[in-house]
This record gives structure tokens, C-alpha cells and sequence, in this order.
């Protein structure tokens, strides 16, 4: 069996063959995972939610807010939280441009008056073992129970006052811009979220 | 008898005397990006490990078809679509590796040690052989990789497979899981490695 000559045709033919069949299987792959994919999302979604609220018994994902956003290019959701009717806090999705690597995701807990409940990252391509980490625990101990009106956002280093990662200042800074977007919203949506219940 | 004498020793080469790593310095782009803990380097190798596999045998299968002029691009292209296929499938079925891989799955395409593979070996060798060295090949990647993990999980954030092994809060070399520290942990590694081998052989 010898190697097929390098004619033009031969060539366009070949190349066109091989791109047809990884297309084609590319696409067939991508309608087997297409369906888990999004279910994983919406597990990790509903799973952050029921990290960063209180307790509650509605159904957020139905109850979800999209708002128009000043600060970010997306629109910015809101799910807000109700147990036995009552306006117990809202999870709000805070996102920032400004991570080492793009995008940085989180969902932010906050109770009625505006304090931090909770923080979960939902998406994020940082430095695997360095802007990775703000995702744990010791990291995000420190939002906990604060208000950011009281609390400022930004790392010591530019003068505020999170304890930004050893070795990712800029993840740090990604992620206290994204809080501060987040509660920005939902300071803004507050009155909306309490009402629409009643 | 002299075949499979010859077959063993095409498996072994990849782990041994040829190691990509810590011999023929191939595919440093992930080993020094990914490697900051043991699970990251783990899942590195796995997953190059079956992109390797995979386009050896379909380079080796189609090897007669593809003019030699446009090889490199049709390499491209099959080492492509089952990178794109195994990124679909970690976001899908295991996305906690995923979240920590990042964009280092789809730099899998570019890296040489698959390419260089394809060319040098699979381009060239019947079926068998090449899924042997493609075999060989990517174990002696996976276990590089965990190597240097683990040792720079050890030195950087003092635990194993994420289980900690110091106190929360103590002092570890955070040199090592910084990028200059992969640099480090690589040049022993490799040195380590080269006296061994030498000596064994």
C-alpha cells in the first residue's frame, strides 16, 4: 500500500474527508453531552443557591429576576427566596471581566438586610492551584456574615480590606468586584424582590 | 519471539528511556501549567493519555490516505476533534475536573508530545505498534505528570491528593505550586529520573 502522491486533488479530497468525519462525530458527540451538560449547570446552580440562602421553600429557579445590569454586559439574576411567603434573602449573581484569565462567576447570599450569607464560584478560569483557591474555605470565611456598606471591597492592597490570595491579587480583585456588583443589584432590586411576593 | 521481544520494548520505551517529560522534554506547556497538585497532574495525563491513544490509532489506520504534504493539518484536525470530544465529556460527566483544568483541555491540541507522536511513530507503523507506544507514551506521561505534581503539592501546599497533612494555617514553600516552582520541581525530577534510569539500564 503506498502513500497517496501530494496532488491538488488528492489533497482537497483527503483534508475534506477528514474535516467531514470529525465534524460529524464532533457534532454527534456534542448531542450526547449537550443534555448532561446543562443538567450539571442547573444542578451546580440549584445546589449554589441552597449553599448561600438561609432556608427557604420556594422554587427560585422559577422565581428568578433577570435584570438589566449598569455594570455588567450580561443581564444579572436575581433568585430571590421566600419560606412560608415570607422575604427570607436572594441569591444574586455577580460576575466580573477582570479575573487573571476572564471571567469570574460567583453567587452571592445575602439576607434581607443586605448582610452575606454565603458565596459559591460558579465559573472561572483562573490559575489552577493559585486563583483557583478562592474558592476555598479559608478565602471565603472572610465575606461571611459582613455588610458590604460597612466593609470595603477592595484588597489591602489598593486599600480595602480583603486578604487577597498569596500569589493571585488579581483574582482577589476579580472576586471583590464581583461581590461588590452583586450587592450593588440587589440593593437596587431589593424593594422589588419584597414585594413580589404580596 | 523477536516480535514480541520488540513490542515490549516499544510499550516500555514511553515510560522509561524515552519518557516525554523527563527525557525528550515533550508537551511542557501542560506539565509546567497544570501540575500545581497531584489531582490536576492525575487528570492532565488521563485525559492526553486517551488523545494520544486515540489519534495513534487513527493516524496509523489512515496513515496510506492522508498526501504527505497536508499530514500536519490532518494530524491537526483528528487531534482536535478528540480533544473537543474529551473536553464535551469531562464538562459533562465530571465537571469538578473540568473547573480545574480550564483552558489547559483545549491546549491539548498543541501539545508536541501528540503531534510528535503522530508523525514520528504512527505515521510510520502498523496498528499494533503504534497503540503500544501511544500506550507507553501516555503512561510515562501520566505518571510524570503525577510525579511532579505530588511533589509540588507536597512542597507548595503541604498535602496529598488534597489531604492535608500539615495545619491549615503553616508556612509551605509557595514557591513550588507558582509557576518558577514547576520549573524547579522538573529540573530534579529529571535529574532524579536520568540518574536512575541510567543506572538501572
Amino acid at each position: 500500500m503506498g502513500k497517496k502522491e501530494s496532488t491538488f486533488i488528492n489533497m482537497v479530497v483527503s483534508l475534506l474527508l477528514i474535516t467531514l468525519v470529525s465534524g460529524l462525530s464532533l457534532g454527534f458527540i456534542n448531542d450526547l453531552t449537550i443534555e448532561p451538560i446543562a443538567k450539571a449547570k442547573l444542578d451546580r446552580k440549584i445546589n449554589a443557591i441552597k449553599l448561600v440562602l438561609p432556608e427557604f421553600n420556594n422554587n427560585p429557579v422559577e422565581d428568578l429576576v433577570v435584570v438589566k445590569s449598569e455594570f455588567a454586559k450580561d443581564s444579572v439574576e436575581i433568585y430571590p427566596a421566600f419560606k412560608n411567603e415570607e422575604f427570607v434573602g436572594a441569591a444574586v449573581i455577580g460576575s466580573s471581566e477582570k479575573g487573571f484569565s476572564g471571567l469570574v462567576k460567583i453567587m452571592v447570599g445575602f439576607t434581607p438586610d443586605g448582610t452575606i450569607q454565603n458565596i459559591v464560584v460558579l465559573e472561572q478560569k483562573e490559575t489552577p492551584g493559585l486563583g483557583t483557591k478562592m474558592k476555598d474555605e479559608k478565602f471565603l470565611k472572610q465575606f461571611r456574615g459582613i455588610n458590604p456598606s460597612k466593609f470595603n471591597l477592595k484588597v489591602t492592597k489598593d486599600g480595602g480590606e480583603v486578604d487577597a490570595l498569596t500569589g493571585a491579587t488579581i483574582t482577589s480583585r476579580a472576586f471583590g468586584e464581583s461581590v461588590k456588583m452583586a450587592y450593588d443589584e440587589f440593593l437596587k432590586n431589593l424593594d422589588s424582590n419584597n414585594t413580589s411576593k404580596h | 519471539m523477536a516480535e514480541t521481544i520488540n513490542q515490549k520494548q516499544n510499550f516500555l520505551k514511553g515510560i522509561v528511556k524515552e519518557n516525554p517529560v523527563f527525557v525528550m522534554l515533550l508537551g511542557m506547556c501542560p506539565t509546567l501549567g497544570v501540575t500545581s497538585s497531584a489531582f490536576n497532574g492525575l487528570g492532565m495525563g488521563v485525559a492526553t493519555l486517551f488523545v494520544l491513544l486515540m489519534s495513534n490509532i487513527v493516524v496509523s489506520l489512515f496513515k496510506s490516505h492522508i498526501p504527505s504534504k497536508v499530514r500536519i493539518p490532518a494530524f491537526i484536525i483528528i487531534i482536535a476533534s478528540f480533544v473537543t470530544i474529551v473536553e464535551m465529556v469531562l464538562e459533562a460527566f465530571i465537571p469538578f475536573l473540568y473547573e480545574q483544568l480550564g483552558i489547559f483541555i483545549p491546549l491539548i491540541v498543541v501539545n508536541c508530545l501528540i503531534l510528535g507522536r503522530a508523525e514520528a511513530f504512527a505515521s510510520k507503523n502498523n496498528l499494533m505498534s503504534s497503540i503500544l507506544d501511544g500506550l507507553g507514551m501516555g503512561i510515562g506521561f501520566v505518571i510524570a505528570l503525577t510525579a511532579l505534581g505530588v511533589t509540588r503539592e507536597i512542597l507548595g501546599s503541604g498535602s496529598i491528593f488534597d489531604f492535608k497533612f500539615v495545619s491549615e494555617d503553616a508556612n509551605t514553600f509557595i514557591l513550588f505550586i507558582l509557576p518558577p516552582g514547576a520549573f524547579i520541581a522538573l529540573a530534579y525530577l529529571s535529574v532524579l529520573f536520568n540518574k536512575i534510569s541510567t543506572k538501572t539500564t
